[in-house]
């Protein structure tokens, strides 16, 4: 089947076989591999992606369900060499350490913080709670999230 | 993982679905959200040679007040359910147990109408709809019919929903100010739960004591004869007969169901 996906901002259209997966679409069919497979079944938040500016979980989204609609990967937010302000947060509070979560972990955050541009920590807590890391106990990735909502 | 393969059908109204079911019958599954049933595709316990994605059919994504009621479309998402100022203020206990189906991600997707026909016997929402005494309302081809919650899960995984039907709207009896309780119980973050009880009006609903939403009668019963809190949660698992799993023993779950129907109680009592 065909679909037409605004990925990143430009449209694209794809043949793909209708059992796809979004986040094999996006890996495999746009070669954008910054959103990760983990667990492949809508629990660790490693392939957290926008559509339609709401994070969803890409493994558990078929691409023909994304037809006709805007996908927004991490690919697309650093601007002519400059990080946008979620991944330079999370690099000065130290974020990260291996990175596998990252990309998904930066899209949750910063979909949460279109909902809710000054959350508390507990709401930041409770909205990364579909994200799982597995290297920095959390405390520096709330860090970066929370410096992020109080600069704006 | 990848499902098995399947055609891919979107439907462009209703009335297009239903014509889709009835020419493809037993060999087909709907599609909402997918946050049910592509999981089970991925494991092989749903294979469906055809997929009726009504993901696009924004006619069924509403809450409206209708008379004493609350009309949700069945495409209505966990998300908009949990923070929709007409879901908090005139079904509560509906809106906070869907903030607490699954993650962010998880809600923006999920569909009250996809969880209340998947109908897991561990789930938040059946167990939401049965305390809230809701009514579905099922499309067919003979037009719409009504079914009280009470009547609508049958066994895990089962529904009233005849083959050829599709549910298009859940109506919630409106009740603003009136005191509602919810616990559940998880090992971890996210989880199913081992049990969970709400509460409403006088009803005491379990999920996971059964194979579908059970109402606690003897508790009830007990409630309304003057029993106080903690007398009637003595009585909640009467007549239930919970399953031995991984997770818990039958007793164990026995025991959870007295303590959070208490603790239920306790918080509609406020």
């Amino acid at each position: 089947m065909k679909v037409t996906i605004n990925v990143n901002g430009e449209e694209r259209t794809d043949e793909v076989e209708s059992r796809l997966l979004l986040i094999h679409y996006l890996r495999e069919v746009c070669e954008l591999r910054a959103a990760n497979i983990g667990c492949d079944s809508s629990s660790c938040g490693a392939c957290t992606v926008l559509l339609d500016g709401r994070s969803v979980k890409s493994c558990t989204v078929l691409a023909a369900q994304a037809d006709g609609h805007e996908v927004t990967t991490v690919e697309s937010l650093a601007t002519a060499g400059e990080l946008h302000p979620m991944q330079a947060a999370f690099r000065a509070e130290h974020g990260l350490q291996c990175g596998f979560c990252t990309p998904g972990m930066v899209m949750a955050s910063i979909g949460l913080l279109k909902d809710n541009p000054s959350p508390t920590e507990a709401e930041v807590r409770s909205a990364l709670e579909g994200n799982y890391c597995r290297c920095t106990g959390y405390h520096n990735i709330v860090r970066a999230v929370l410096s992020v909502a109080q600069q704006s | 993982m990848i499902t098995a393969t399947f055609e891919y059908l979107r439907a462009g109204s209703v009335d297009e679905a239903l014509d889709m079911l009835r020419r493809h019958g037993d060999d087909a599954k709907l599609l909402a959200g997918g946050h049910s049933l592509l999981p089970m595709m991925k494991l092989r316990l749903a294979r469906p040679e055809f997929l009726i994605d009504l993901g696009g059919l924004e006619e069924l994504r509403y809450i409206r007040r209708d008379g004493d009621m609350l009309a949700i479309g069945a495409l209505t998402t966990h998300d908009m359910v949990s923070t929709a100022d007409l879901s908090r203020s005139d079904a509560p206990l509906l809106a906070h147990s869907a903030s607490q189906v699954g993650d962010p991600q998880v809600r923006h997707l999920g569909t009250l109408g996809g969880s209340l026909v998947h109908a897991d016997p561990a789930a938040d929402l059946p167990m939401a709809v049965v305390a809230c005494s809701a009514v579905m309302v099922a499309q067919g081809e003979q037009g719409r019919r009504e079914i009280a919650a009470d009547d609508f899960f049958s066994s895990p995984f089962e529904t009233a929903l005849r083959e050829d039907e599709i549910l298009v709207e859940i109506r919630i009896p409106r009740r603003a100010g009136i005191g509602w309780g919810y616990e559940k119980f998880t090992r971890r973050a996210n989880d199913w739960a081992i049990v969970a009880a709400a509460t409403l009006g006088g009803r005491i609903v379990l999920a996971n004591m059964g194979g579908r939403p059970l109402r606690a009668l003897a508790a009830e019963t007990a409630l309304a004869a003057g029993a106080s809190a903690r007398e009637a949660a003595a009585l909640a698992p009467e007549g239930m007969e919970p399953a031995d799993d991984m997770h818990a023993d039958a007793e164990y779950r026995r025991h959870l169901a007295r303590i959070l129907v208490g603790r239920a109680l306790e918080q509609a009592r406020g």
